[in-house]
């Protein structure tokens, strides 16, 4: 057990006591009560959270002794997290609130609560959602239970419960009925107009989820009895209350097949000077505002998108009628009694009278537009014009990468990575900023004078390339196959007149060795290759393509250099699916030597694409001139070991990673990263261009 | 125990196949029969194809020599090959040219999934030559007005790569198959399973929720087959929650999460 004294000097360590005001004798009291185990825990917690901020780490520390005695560690792990994310995000004072707001958990939770955790349980309520039917929602974390109509948005803890299996069912209840506000019409009555008028609107609001939560409980009910049976079980689990008396006529009327939001409304009037019961534990709340911005948005696109689709369905139709220049269809939408639909109802899309059945995306768009109106009104029936094609009036416009600095916010049109903080022994979610460029095409005599200097090397690499690829092989003195093998059958009939035993290895067979190999080769654009590294580098691709063209694997090249987090940059050279022609070939010319060399962001993307890409056998070379290292904080361990955790992330993925450097201290440091045999050390730089491909042969043959 | 073993060209169907048809998939198929035509079984996994099939040489009252197609099977799979018996080396017919010899109904399950060069053995008897090229014997082996050529295959999972060739797609009648209807998935499953309707209706209603996570982590919602299987287990007292989980959740997915929220929507709706 540490002494007082021993934890005092750790904490004085790990706050920077000499330079902060931090004075870690107030600390040592509120820890030495706690078990040894406890005790550890907080300090290694606290270190942890140091590496990110010193103040949140004294925060935690003041409140971790007395959180440990009401939560699980578990949960006191994610609580540290959440601040340390939030911290990454919006900066030091958010992250010192959800710090501060364990006392409100704390208040809420029963003893030793074991919460259930949304990262924990996203991955099963997401495919559970999108089940159920109706537009494909999202989850995400938030204070409060709310939806924008299209986002389901949760806490980042449930801990009313004392399990955590029942908590998970909080979750899950809660989800449903969300899921329900928007499957059963909860938004398509103009709430924010209709509740204006009362004195109090936000008490108006209350009456009318709590009264809708009653309308969507029925709907459930009727739809989902097992999921019903368990949201009854938690409101007696939680001892709520019964329901006003004076709610009886009202409640059955909500509760009959037919009752509409309309109804819910109409309600409000009625009751809104009688009593309010509690909301119930699983009821949300109603953000009108929210709902309204996103739908506008919503209709307006989906509108556009419904009728340019509509009008691509036409063209195609048309396209494979007998008289194609006849007239042009007519859309319309037919109603059916559907008994399996909330309102008994369904609709089908019609051309001429004829029902037809529209591609995936089309039903799901039409089930979106439904959900929000109710039907697909006429003026959605007007195939969109020539001139309406364009697609930023439905999409969202990629931005260009170019106008990152000139934005108002640099990380628009960026893809966010995460990045491993080794102090913090967690992940920095979204840490890095990556987007992917083109390498400007650079048309200089670079190609013709290397493919000329290394001509007889081509060649040779060529040959022994092509003697890689797929191809037939007979093989003989098989048991079974396509074929009697008569070598062997001779040599069998002799054994057998010699009375000795027959083989049975009289048959040959074709047998085909199937290459199916892809492979990315990420190479190292870091201010210190400027000059002759450059050179060999390039000259070592182009030879490397020559000879891959010969093999007909497929194969990307990016190259990847970063400044700070905020700028993590892969240059495209040759995407997987894009041919080699002179194009290509001007790239590999104007690859040149930027900034620093960030590579974490670079594995995970190419990992991301090497995933996309059909193939048995995925390899990710990198061709790198020294240890990562960027610009302020990714120095030294720090940037070894996001690399070697990148790495972990693509081998779990079934990558294999490789890598070819230059840096003759290379075997310190590489095998803690990619193993003690995946890498290769090239001690000469001039040697690049005759080693890369003999290893790359080596290597897949 | 009693087993029954046949020759594949004995192998008629005698008593009448469950089938409802969705379309008029019947008629095309015996007007392509009788017009000697070749035909193509396009559709998912689980919707009916193969049992199609069995109706189908039920009411012709042919064989049926069914073939499914593997990655190694070559052409000397379905044609013939030599095998050495005694020191003396024996012809055996191979499914194909047995099937050409009873006059029976040859039908290749899942045919992509077959090498490339068995696709063009197919192809002269696929064509208005109808002759199978016995090419180790040196022999043509001419069809009959009963013999019929049936694949098929799934448009939906396969990858690029093992795409239908043009010229093996442009010989054949093809047949389309989806998932029926609910209505009539229900009938399906209340008379294969022997449930109620009620069961039927939320077994089908299940299936929909599978059918809407496909793309979004299952490559392929639940199968009117796996349906029937649940049903089977209900009717024999299974509670149809641990009914779904067995026969439809785990044949769905190895994913633990997804495992979980396949049985929490199966969960939901009992």
């Amino acid at each position: 057990m540490p002494t007082s004294e021993q934890i005092a000097a750790q904490l004085d360590d790990t706050l920077e006591a000499e330079f902060t005001f931090i004075r870690s004798e107030e600390l040592v009291p509120l820890l030495s009560p706690l078990s040894e185990e406890e005790q550890l825990f907080v300090l290694d917690w606290t270190r942890r959270i140091a590496s990110t901020n010193v103040e949140i780490a004294h925060q935690f520390a003041r409140r971790a002794p007395q959180a440990l005695a009401a939560l699980e560690p578990r949960v006191l792990e994610a609580w540290a997290l959440h601040a340390m994310d939030v911290y990454d995000r919006g900066g030091l004072r958010p992250a010192l609130e959800v710090i501060r707001d364990v006392d409100s958990f704390m208040r809420l939770a029963h003893e030793r609560t074991a919460g259930a955790l949304f990262d924990e349980v996203s991955g099963v309520l997401l495919p559970f959602v999108r089940g159920l039917s109706g537009r494909r929602l999202l989850l995400d974390q938030a204070g409060t239970i709310y939806t924008d109509s299209e986002t389901l948005f949760l806490p980042s803890l449930m801990a009313q419960l004392a399990s955590r299996e029942d908590n998970f069912r909080l979750y899950k209840v809660a989800v449903a009925l969300l899921w329900a506000q928007t499957r059963y019409g909860t938004f398509r009555q103009p709430l924010q107009a209709a509740l204006a008028g009362y004195p109090d609107p936000q008490r108006a609001l209350a009456l009318f989820n709590a009264l809708e939560t009653r309308r969507l409980e029925a709907c459930i009910a009727r739809e989902l009895p097992g999921l019903y049976r368990e949201m009854g079980a938690l409101r007696r689990q939680l001892g709520e209350a019964e329901e006003p008396a004076a709610w009886g006529e009202a409640l059955a009327q909500l509760q009959a097949p037919t009752a509409s939001a309309a109804d819910a409304l109409a309600l409000v009037a009625r009751l809104y000077d009688g009593p309010l019961p509690p909301p119930r534990c699983y009821q949300g709340e109603l953000q009108p505002e929210a709902v309204a911005a996103c739908m506008a948005a919503r209709i307006e696109r989906e509108k556009m998108l419904f009728r340019v689709r509509l009008a691509q369905m036409l063209e195609e139709h048309k396209a494979k009628r007998r008289e194609p220049d006849g007239p042009t269809q007519r859309p319309g939408v037919r109603e059916r009694a559907d008994p399996q639909q909330p309102e008994g109802r369904s609709f089908e899309l019609t051309l001429d009278e004829v029902p037809v059945a529209p591609p995936e995306p089309v039903k799901q768009l039409m089930t979106s537009i439904i959900l929000d109106l109710g039907e697909i009104p006429d003026e959605y029936l007007v195939p969109a014009g020539p001139g309406e094609y364009d697609p930023s009036l439905y999409q969202e416009q990629p931005p260009d990468p170019e106008a990152v600095w000139q934005g108002t916010y640099h990380e628009i049109g960026a893809t966010f990575y995460n990045e491993w903080d080794h102090g913090r022994q967690h992940y920095r979610k979204g840490w890095c900023v990556m987007r992917e460029k083109d390498v400007v095409p650079v048309h200089d005599g670079f190609v013709a004078a290397t493919l000329a200097r290394y001509g007889g090397l081509v060649k040779h690499l060529r040959r022994s390339f092509e003697a890689l690829r797929d191809e037939e092989r007979l093989l003989k003195r098989q048991t079974f196959g396509d074929d009697i093998d008569i070598d062997a059958l001779v040599e069998a009939l002799a054994d057998a007149r010699d009375g000795r035993e027959m083989s049975n290895q009289l048959f040959t067979r074709l047998h085909r060795v199937e290459r199916n190999i892809a492979v990315a080769f990420m190479v190292d654009m870091s201010g210190s290759t400027r000059g002759w590294v450059n050179d060999a580098q390039r000259e070592a691709l182009l030879l490397l393509c020559e000879a891959l063209e010969a093999l007909g694997d497929r194969y990307a090249i990016y190259g990847f250099s970063g400044m700070t987090r905020k700028r993590c940059e892969l240059y495209r050279v040759k995407r997987f699916d894009e041919p080699y022609g002179d194009e290509v070939k001007a790239r590999i010319s104007g690859i040149r030597a930027q900034d620093y060399t960030r590579m974490g962001f670079a594995i995970r993307h190419l990992s991301q694409l090497l995933q996309e890409t059909e193939a048995r056998t995925r390899i990710l070379i990198t061709l790198s001139d020294g240890k990562p290292d960027d610009y302020s904080d990714y120095r030294g361990v720090y940037g070894i070991e996001d690399t070697r955790r990148a790495l972990i992330e693509a081998k779990r993925a079934g990558i294999h990673p490789f890598c070819i450097t230059i840096d003759s201290a290379g075997p310190d440091y590489l095998p803690h990263m990619y193993g003690s045999v995946n890498y290769a050390v090239i001690d000469e730089v001039r040697a690049l261009p005759y080693k890369v491909a003999e290893i790359y042969r080596r290597l897949t043959c | 125990m009693q087993v029954s073993e046949l020759k594949p060209e004995q192998h008629f169907i005698t008593d009448e196949p469950y089938y409802v048809a969705t379309g008029s998939e019947i008629a095309v198929f015996e007007a392509a029969y009788r017009n000697r035509l070749p035909l193509l079984l396009k559709g998912p996994t689980g919707c009916g194809k193969t049992r199609f099939m069995e109706y189908m040489a039920w009411r012709l009252k042919r064989p049926l020599i069914t073939v499914s197609c593997h990655d190694d099977l070559t052409a000397s799979d379905l044609v013939g090959r030599y095998l050495v018996k005694g020191g003396e080396t024996v012809w055996v017919d191979g499914p194909l040219a047995r099937a050409v010899h009873a006059g029976g109904i040859c039908y290749l399950d899942e045919i992509v999934e077959a090498r490339k060069d068995t696709m063009v053995v197919i192809h002269p008897l696929a064509d208005d030559r109808r002759v199978l090229p016995m090419e180790k014997l040196g022999t043509l082996l001419q069809a009959g007005p009963e013999f019929c050529l049936a694949i098929s295959y799934n448009p939906g999972y396969q990858s690029v790569l093992k795409d239908l060739k043009q010229s093996t797609r442009q010989r054949f009648v093809a047949l389309e198959f989806d998932y029926p209807s609910a209505e009539l998935e229900q009938r399906i499953v209340a008379s294969e399973a022997a449930v109620d309707a009620a069961m039927a209706e939320k077994l089908v209603k299940f299936a929909q929720m599978t059918r809407n996570l496909k793309g979004n982590g299952l490559e392929e919602g639940a199968s009117t087959r796996l349906l029937v299987h649940a049903g089977k287990l209900i009717a024999a007292g299974i509670a149809p929650v641990t009914a779904c989980a067995g026969a439809i959740a785990q044949a769905l997915t190895d994913d633990p999460e997804m495992l979980a929220a396949i049985n929490e929507l199966s969960a939901s709706l009992f």
